[in-house]
């Protein structure tokens, strides 16, 4: 086999998949203007995606804020400047670092979970049972699960701002002698509307990818233990780094 | 009441049915055998939608199911239950949850009418005060029994049964096979069992058919199947040990 037909193989193997995951999504969404609507599954994965979450996102926002304080201090002292650190931090947290860690976190603690549950669904044929039961299941398992992540990651987001940037308080004031009223003005001179709004459509996208891509994986994952290691795997990797990219593409939109 | 005819399916490139010609009895059990690797679960999966077939038809009751999708297929899934091997007992739901699922989502019932149904079917599996457990904290033949009762709470008129007696041991497969031939026999659903259970499902079954190089060879009752001259299928009876040639009718 040539290169150009291998490589005609693996786009086409690409697209395929990216068009299988697409219809899934859009047929899961669909499931939403079909009764019965199933509240209590979404406010089930809420608590599971959004509540269970909130221990590792204040504890990686409250370190990157204080981190971050602390970086931005040592270099806006090099200028004098030393007053702008809390506009520095505030708008590092809003527009990048709160919603693309709070998704990677959520990623990691939900996502992969998520994928595992699912995957360990089908290969004990629990997918097939509701099937036999004439119950859909995207309506009954993934439906909840994507709306619970485009509700869930965002609310993460703005705990893990508001938390990122009172860590950032701590060290900047607390710790290195800012002053409070710098840290705090020059937080409101300098975060606009388009800052905040930005990083909650971020967020919301954030939390679409990661229960999309991760219920995806699950409900196709292979028969086998090997296959839902590699499921959980793909889903963890596919899910970061498309929210990376996506990011990108956001910023550059917004900027 | 349910039929195949001529269905054909390749899986990962290997042909599994080669023309699956079947017409199963209504009212009755009918026990489908063969080597392992020869198609009997997918052939189970095509009765109930959950396969399609690359050729040929699937009819249930007059009706065509194999190109049907979505609303029109769950309306026909809804005459059928099936008893999966692994029981697939929801393992976030108790057992009380897991027979009350179908009625609780399809039929959207609640309170008390649940509760009678649910702890009916329980006590008629011999899980009565069982139903606070949660499937990881039962045996194998509990799950099957708690998967027997999830199959029987909707009342369905056909019921298929994927191995279900498999990883149990002599006793305990006994007791499920008495269990779904009382049901059988009490309820009269149309049973469609795949089992490797050799003697034991001659005493059981209404029908017996042997899948063989994904066709069925020979469908008959069994004392008529055991009268074979097929000398492949002698031999694959023969090796399961004696063959009782009266069908024995538990009590329910």
């Amino acid at each position: 086999m040539t290169l150009l037909a291998l490589l005609g193989r693996w786009a086409l193997t690409y697209v395929a998949e990216m068009g299988r995951m697409l219809i899934f999504m859009v047929a899961s969404f669909s499931w939403l203007a079909r009764p019965p609507l199933r509240g209590r599954q979404i406010i089930k994965q809420l608590h599971f995606i959004g509540y269970k979450s909130t221990f590792v996102v204040v504890l990686t926002a409250a370190f990157t804020g204080m981190v971050l304080a602390l970086q931005g201090y040592y270099t806006l002292r090099k200028f004098g400047s030393e007053g702008l650190l809390g506009s520095a931090v505030a708008i590092s947290m809003i527009r990048e670092l709160g919603p693309v860690l709070a998704a990677l976190m959520v990623t990691a603690r939900a996502g992969s979970a998520i994928t595992a549950e699912i995957g360990i669904m089908r290969i004990t044929e629990q997918i097939d049972a509701l099937d036999t039961m004439a119950i859909n299941p995207l309506q009954y398992l993934i439906t909840p699960k994507l709306v619970a992540g485009l509700i869930g990651v965002p609310l993460l987001v703005a705990i893990f701002d508001v938390v990122g940037i009172y860590g950032g308080h701590l060290v900047g004031v607390e710790l290195l002698g800012v002053n409070a009223g710098s840290y705090w003005n020059s937080i409101e001179a300098a975060v606009e509307w388009k800052d905040v709004y930005g990083g909650i459509l971020k967020s919301i996208s954030f939390g679409l990818i990661v229960s999309w891509v991760c219920c995806y994986k699950g409900f196709y994952t292979k028969m086998s233990a090997e296959g839902l290691g590699t499921a959980t795997t793909e889903a963890v990797v596919l899910s970061s780094v498309l929210i990376l990219i996506w990011d990108y593409f956001l910023t550059s939109l917004f900027m | 009441m349910l039929k195949l005819v001529g269905v054909t399916k390749m899986l990962g490139g290997q042909p599994v049915l080669r023309g699956i010609d079947l017409d199963v009895p209504e009212g009755k059990l009918t026990t489908i055998i063969g080597r392992s690797g020869e198609g009997k679960s997918v052939l189970l999966k095509h009765m109930i939608g959950l396969l399609q077939p690359d050729s040929g038809e699937v009819w249930v009751d007059g009706v065509e199911i194999s190109r049907l999708r979505g609303h029109a297929l769950n309306e026909v899934r809804k005459r059928f239950a099936m008893l999966f091997q692994g029981a697939a007992l929801f393992d976030s739901l108790t057992v009380f949850e897991n027979v009350a699922f179908p009625l609780r989502e399809r039929l959207r019932m609640k309170g008390p009418d649940v509760a009678s149904r649910v702890d009916e079917k329980l006590e008629q599996v011999g899980l009565a005060g069982m139903g606070h457990k949660f499937p990881a904290e039962l045996s194998g033949g509990m799950r099957k029994r708690a998967g027997l009762a999830r199959a029987l709470v909707m009342q369905p008129e056909i019921i298929l049964f994927d191995e279900p007696t498999t990883g149990l041991d002599p006793l305990m497969a006994k007791s499920i096979h008495d269990l779904i031939t009382s049901m059988q026999r009490k309820f009269g659903f149309t049973a469609v069992m795949v089992s490797h259970e050799i003697p034991e499902i001659f005493g059981i079954s209404d029908y017996i058919a042997m899948l063989k190089h994904g066709k069925i060879a020979v469908m008959a009752e069994p004392a008529e199947f055991q009268r074979t001259s097929d000398p492949e299928i002698r031999e694959f009876i023969s090796v399961g040990g004696t063959m009782p040639l009266t069908k024995v009718v538990s009590g329910v």
